[in-house]
């Protein structure tokens, strides 16, 4: 009998107690109730003390981009995209009822009333939690944004390896 | 009526803020030391012991107090 064999379940107890509870998010939409859902795990997962990474691709650029910010691009198609695709954490539209602007205010209200924290608010809560926030290089690129149009205290700017790296260490990766 | 060093006031906030606000608040305290956290979220019942579990702080229990319009639930976490 091999004296280094070890119990099955006394390796997967090892295995459970070495992996580290860490979640990982990407953000590719940039609607704000999605944007929300996203914000809310990330922030409470920090509360309970999970490390926590997000990582924005495509539209969900938006969310960490200041306000109104353009495209720095020279060509004329990324500059129209530019202008139609605003940036900023509290203008971003809800996936239903928008309404050109106006189910998005509504909802604004709504959740003020309620003592519901928005976006911006989310956004620096998890900031203050310690989320590492991790914006996509290549959408970045493709959509024309520059790198000084988004907000201050993005962590990384990074590919699919540097999520794939993170992801493959966490217990917990949503795709929102 | 349990017994509390620290008492922190999360009403009217919504999941995730008691959690967020008791994480922060649970910093202050010295081990052993109980937190009340009162909150009118529902979800605190089972938010609250859940969040113990997985950062290790000891679930001491909770109690209701019925309102006018809203319970207010008092959960109490002591600091490991």
């Amino acid at each position: 009998m091999n004296a280094t064999q070890i119990e099955p379940t006394t390796a997967l107890a090892e295995l459970q107690e070495k992996k580290p509870d860490s979640v990982t998010i990407v953000c590719l939409s940039g609607d704000m109730d999605k944007a929300m859902a996203a914000f809310i795990i990330a922030t409470g997962a920090a509360a309970m003390g999970m490390k926590v990474t997000m990582f924005f691709t495509f539209w969900g650029l938006n969310i960490i981009r200041k306000p109104e910010s353009t495209s720095s691009a020279k060509d004329w198609m990324r500059r129209a995209f530019g202008w139609i695709n605003k940036g900023g954490a509290n203008n971003l539209p809800l996936s239903r009822f928008h309404f050109g602007g106006l189910g998005s205010s509504m909802m604004k209200t709504v959740m003020k009333n309620n003592r519901m924290p928005g976006i911006a608010e989310l956004l620096e809560t998890a900031q203050d939690l310690g989320v590492k926030l991790i914006a996509c290089t290549t959408t970045l690129g493709m959509l024309g944004i520059p790198k000084d149009s988004l907000i201050d205290g993005v962590d990384e700017l990074a590919g699919v390896s540097t999520y794939l790296a993170e992801a493959r260490h966490g217990s917990v990766n949503l795709f929102i | 009526m349990i017994p509390a060093d620290v008492k922190l006031d999360t009403l009217g906030y919504f999941c995730p803020m008691p959690i967020i606000l008791t994480s922060k608040k649970i910093k202050e305290l010295a081990s052993g030391q109980v937190l009340e956290v009162a909150s009118d979220d529902e979800g605190i019942k089972k938010d609250m012991p859940a969040w113990c579990e997985t950062t290790g702080h000891e679930w001491v229990g909770l109690e209701e107090e019925p309102g006018g319009e809203k319970t207010i639930y008092k959960a109490y976490v002591k600091k490991a």
